[in-house]
């Protein structure tokens, strides 16, 4: 296995068989559903509006990036995990010239906007549909997870990231949380930061025993057990 | 102040005026010729540059034009208007801005002049601050930063109304930093507000006195100077290497072979200063001397990293006389009064000839006695390094590092300051940074594209116009946008960038992190401590500790006296090895003659070398190469230090890679380049398949370097620093933020973002600038390649040569530099595998 260079990593979650893409995409390849989450699109914009000039090229990287996963994957159903743009007025915010991007990549698949804490309402002018939750089989998509929630749950929110110490090195990625019943997917935007997965904020969602980190490399996913991570 | 030395002769005809030739007279003290040119140079309107070397009495001088000036100032009648501030003094440490207070304090009172003194710093309290801004002393002592925290209040001009003086000690040493380049321009600032204002710079003996007479004055016309006055040298000191019986090891920085000696040293002294080049090292060498310590002599640790208060404890010890010896790191190199210090040992080659010269400068702190100090080499070749340095600093050669050009990300800081003073007129400000003199070269359009990146962060893609932090207004003026930017600024002013750290503290073993724990130790940098898992050990504070975790911003330890501390190689606080002094080790290396000087075992170290391979020409490169066990190696020694080394062995290793020679990593150190592949080097090199000139061919610059650093992490580095000075992403301040971490990863993806859409953005170009003086040393590395050109000297061996010995041992004790995450991650998960923990993973 550890030979084998794929670029999506198989894993069930639930008894549902999934792809962990190395971009940061989760997809289900029996229902054609691929899942993003916390795209944070407009953070650069977001942030200029307090005068800090991020470059404004976030939304174009992330866009990118998702259009990659998406030819790759030719979903019919896309599930964008909450968070999808970093505050409410990003949709509205948005250049024409992205948003012509998006809706050609939104043209002929079934789109749904879970709602996160960034974007509670639907996204300005986009189509897609909206909602807080998304059950499909014995999948459940919600943005923020739950503590005692059922297995099936896909969830985002926290920035999930992971950190290995090897000779005297430290490597520290985001990655694709899961124990087998649930899984927290890393944020997909070209902005956002990483939380480490043994941080206090995970308490109760895994047991570190049962929890293996996938985490994303640069052309594969490398699945490393709870029990040889680092702490942040 | 107090350490003028006895009179010759009466005081009478000195040529100051009362009552300073009394006050002199009274003590039995005559001024030197030094402050009485100074005086007159100044008097007569020039501003000056005053070089002399510890404890000449250089800051009397530098105060006694401005003494002068205020005696003789009518008095302030009931009804007149307060006074403004008549002379600025700025220093590089808070501490010394104090000692500056106390030490003028006493002529001030004895003579009682009408001279009110205070200190401005950051840790003068709000309300200090406040009064000051309405009630100013006349001379006030502050650091570069308050200075441009000062002149970016709207009030500038009426506060610096009477402004006739500015004093800047330890110039050499601010001006080779960006916060060089924030005074530079504060001062041209201070010089448009104020036409007549003096400077007056006190310096130690620099390399190029004239770059500092520039910098000193404004460059219209360039290339004007101020005035100089040098002081000769003192008693020259007296410096010795350590001579031991005991082997001199062939690598390694411990020095742990000399410890008995210098233990010897420390008793037959009364008080020694211990200097050592980084903080693991002084770690190490306190442990040791403790472990010898059987007198129980009060022995001391003193490093950047320690709690304050523990510093404050040993440096008020030190000024009681009540230490026999402190271990220290650079934190003490400036020139702050420290006791009666009679013996320097400087342990580990001191790297360059003038930092050797300023830390021997600690002992007899007074001019007309001779200095005492000990160097003690840790290595063969360092002690090549110290015969040289010994005989630089016998020599008056100086190596401070040459002024480089002002940085873009701190002009960025001075233009948001600027409008927050006032709103400016670009052809007006361009005119006053160009009169500051590292800034003399900058191009209008460079300086365009500055004020750009300041109102809207300086982007090809105009979509922040309307967020502008400054804008330009009807008459053409730029002013900012919203108070709020005002606020903004001064929170995030200067440019000391620090290392994102965390506290260190106490806990009962065992606890882990739960609880609140004991005393803080001091910091560390999070960088450090992200090697380290929960259970390891190392060395902090003079104590072997056991890391229990760590909780936000603080890593929780314990003790664990008795077990081995792991030392971990700290890059930080590393100097180069000089241009000149490596050039000097060079020189000896290639003379036999002078190895008469050596150890015996060093000699005759080089004599086998002699014998077995080649001692290199003085300009030449020798490249050895040669088989062991299943690699071969190749070994360079351009002697140029370990930054320049180690973009070499980056370098140098992609282009084995392309010529197929399957190199497999490399190891840097100041003097030699080790590089191993799979496949015979020596050999390709003698069939011609692989051309020695065209691997050493300065076009390594060109594209390998750009393909290397687009992804390294140096860069992300240096950026995360040109974000934070010039004001893209702000400063954390306490309780804003848990850890450094989000700061860093930030500036990360910023940095991948920008350097993806937008290579050229002014911020990456000062990011590249930064780097090719800084971490990389691309600067020195071209300037070896084209010296080496032609002259490379290729020996084929078929054994290890007697000069490669000490790089290959420093094989497997540092990890392969490089970007090797991927390959860690791969490893990671095969063992996971390994152990069977793969569960729903393996298929």
């Amino acid at each position: 296995m550890s030979a084998e260079r794929i670029a999506a990593r198989r894993i069930t979650i639930a008894g549902e068989r999934a792809l962990c893409d190395h971009r940061g995409a989760l997809v289900f390849p029996e229902i054609g559903l691929l899942a993003v989450s916390d795209l944070h699109l407009e953070k650069g914009s977001s942030f200029a509006r307090r005068r800090s000039f991020l470059p404004p090229y976030d939304t174009a990287a992330t866009l990118d990036r998702l259009a990659a996963v998406i030819a790759a994957h030719d979903p019919a159903i896309v599930v964008s995990l909450g968070d999808s743009f970093h505050d409410g007025g990003g949709a509205a915010r948005m250049p024409a010239v992205y948003r012509e991007r998006l809706l050609a990549l939104m043209a002929g698949r079934d789109w749904y906007w879970i709602a996160g804490n960034h974007d509670p309402e639907a996204p300005a002018d986009l189509p897609g549909r909206t909602a807080a939750e998304l059950a499909i089989g014995s999948l459940l998509f919600r943005h923020e997870p739950q503590r005692g929630a059922a297995a099936g749950e896909i969830a985002g929110h926290l920035h999930p990231g992971a950190r290995i110490v090897r000779r005297g090195r430290s490597v520290r990625r985001a990655c694709f949380a899961c124990d087998g019943q649930r899984l927290i997917m890393p944020a997909f935007g070209a902005l956002t930061g990483t939380l480490n997965v043994l941080d206090r904020a995970y308490a109760g969602l895994f047991s570190r025993d049962s929890l293996t980190a996938y985490m994303l490399g640069a052309d594969r996913v490398y699945p490393i057990a709870g029990s040889l991570l680092a702490p942040a | 102040m107090n350490r003028q030395s006895p009179p010759a002769e009466p005081a009478a005809g000195t040529g100051l005026p009362e009552p300073f030739a009394g006050w002199f007279a009274a003590r039995g003290w005559r001024p030197r010729p030094h402050q009485i040119e100074l005086l007159a140079r100044v008097s007569a309107g020039a501003s000056a540059l005053l070089i002399a070397p510890t404890g000449a009495g250089k800051t009397l001088a530098g105060f006694l034009p401005s003494l002068v000036d205020l005696a003789t100032r009518p008095k302030r009648r009931p009804g007149m208007p307060a006074r403004g501030v008549h002379t600025l003094y700025i220093s590089p440490l808070k501490a010394l801005a104090v000692d500056i207070e106390r030490n003028l304090a006493r002529p001030v009172a004895d003579m009682a002049l009408p001279v009110a003194i205070e200190t401005r710093t950051g840790d003068t309290p709000t309300h200090k601050r406040q009064r000051q801004k309405h009630a100013p002393p006349d001379i006030l002592l502050t650091t570069p930063e308050q200075l441009a925290l000062l002149i970016a209040a709207p009030d500038a001009g009426r506060f610096f109304a009477d402004l006739k003086f500015v004093v800047l000690d330890e110039l050499h040493s601010l001006v080779t930093s960006k916060r060089g380049h924030l005074l530079a321009l504060g001062l041209a600032r201070l010089r448009r507000l104020r036409p007549e204002l003096r400077a007056l710079g006190l310096s130690a003996t620099v390399a190029e006195p004239d770059a500092l007479r520039r910098w000193l004055v404004g460059q219209n016309p360039p290339g004007a100077m101020a005035d100089i006055v040098t002081v000769a040298g003192g008693a020259r000191p007296h410096i010795t290497i350590l001579e031991t019986e005991d082997r001199v090891p062939w690598s390694g920085h411990s020095a742990r072979y000399a410890v008995p000696a210098v233990y010897e040293a420390i008793r037959a002294h009364r008080t020694t200063l211990l200097f050592v080049n980084t903080r693991s090292q002084a770690e190490l060498l306190f442990g040791a001397l403790w472990r010898v310590n059987d007198d129980n002599l009060p022995i001391a640790l003193h490093h950047g990293s320690l709690d304050v208060a523990q510093r404050r404890r040993v440096e008020k010890a030190m000024e009681t006389n009540s230490l026999r010896a402190v271990v220290a790191t650079s934190t003490l190199d400036l020139g702050i009064d420290w006791g009666d210090v009679d013996l320097v040992v400087h342990v580990g080659a001191p790297k360059g000839a003038s930092r050797l010269a300023q830390r021997i400068g600690r002992s007899n702190h007074r001019m007309d006695e001779p200095s005492r100090a000990i160097l003690v080499p840790a290595n063969r070749f360092e002690v090549m390094e110290c015969r040289a340095a010994l005989e630089a600093n016998y020599l008056g050669a100086q190596d401070t590092p040459p002024l480089v050009d002002g940085a873009l990300d701190v002009l960025a800081q001075h233009v948001l300051g600027s409008a927050c003073a006032a709103p400016f007129a670009a052809d007006a400000l361009y005119e006053e940074v160009r009169s500051a003199a590292p800034y003399a070269g900058l191009e209008r359009a460079t300086f365009d594209r500055v004020v750009d990146f300041v109102a809207t962060g300086g982007y090809a893609l105009k979509t922040y116009e309307r967020y502008a932090r400054i804008r330009r207004a009807r008459d053409g003026r730029w002013r900012i946008a919203h108070p709020r930017v005002a606020q903004q600024y001064r929170l995030n002013v200067g440019t000391i960038v620090e290392a994102p750290m965390l506290n260190v503290r106490y806990v009962r073993a065992g606890r882990g992190v739960a609880g609140r724990g004991g005393p803080v130790l001091g910091k560390v940098e999070e960088s450090f401590l992200e090697a380290l898992a929960p259970g390891d050990t190392f060395l902090f504070a003079g104590k072997v500790l056991r890391l229990e975790g760590i909780r936000e911003n603080e890593a929780f330890v314990s003790n664990a006296a008795g077990s081995d501390a792991l030392v971990p190689a700290y890059a930080g606080g590393k100097f180069p090895l000089s241009t000149y002094l490596a050039d000097q080790v060079r020189g000896m290396l290639a003379d036999p003659a002078r190895w008469t000087a050596l150890p015996d075992q060093v000699a005759e170290w080089l004599a086998i070398q002699a014998q077995k391979s080649v001692v290199p020409a003085r300009g030449d490169l020798l490249v050895e190469t040669f088989p062991r066990g299943d690699r071969h190696y190749m070994v360079a020694y351009p002697f140029e230090g370990r930054l320049a080394h180690q973009t070499l062995g980056m370098l140098l290793t992609r282009r084995l890679e392309r010529a197929g020679a399957r190199p497999l990593g490399f190891v840097a150190s100041d003097y030699a380049i080790a590089v191993w592949g799979l496949r015979d080097i020596g050999r390709m090199a003698r069939t011609g398949a692989l051309g020695l000139d065209r691997l050493f061919d300065e076009d390594m610059l060109g594209d390998d370097l750009e393909a290397w650093l687009a992804d390294s992490w140096l860069l992300k580095r240096t950026f995360r620093a040109c974000a934070l000075i010039s004001g893209l992403i702000e400063k954390r301040h306490p309780g804003q933020e848990k850890t450094g971490r989000q700061v860093t990863v930030s500036a990360d993806l910023i940095y991948d973002v920008l350097r993806t859409h937008e290579p050229d953005h002014i911020l990456l170009q000062a990011t590249r600038a930064d780097a090719a003086t800084g971490l990389l040393d691309v600067r020195r590395l071209g300037e070896m390649l084209s010296r080496i050109r032609g002259r490379i000297v290729h020996k084929h061996l078929d054994r290890i040569s007697p000069l490669a010995v000490p790089i290959m041992l420093e094989i497997g004790r540092e990890p392969v530099p490089g970007d090797a995450g991927e390959a860690l991650l791969g490893e990671a998960a095969d063992s996971l595998i390994e152990e069977a923990m793969g569960r729903e993973g393996a298929q």
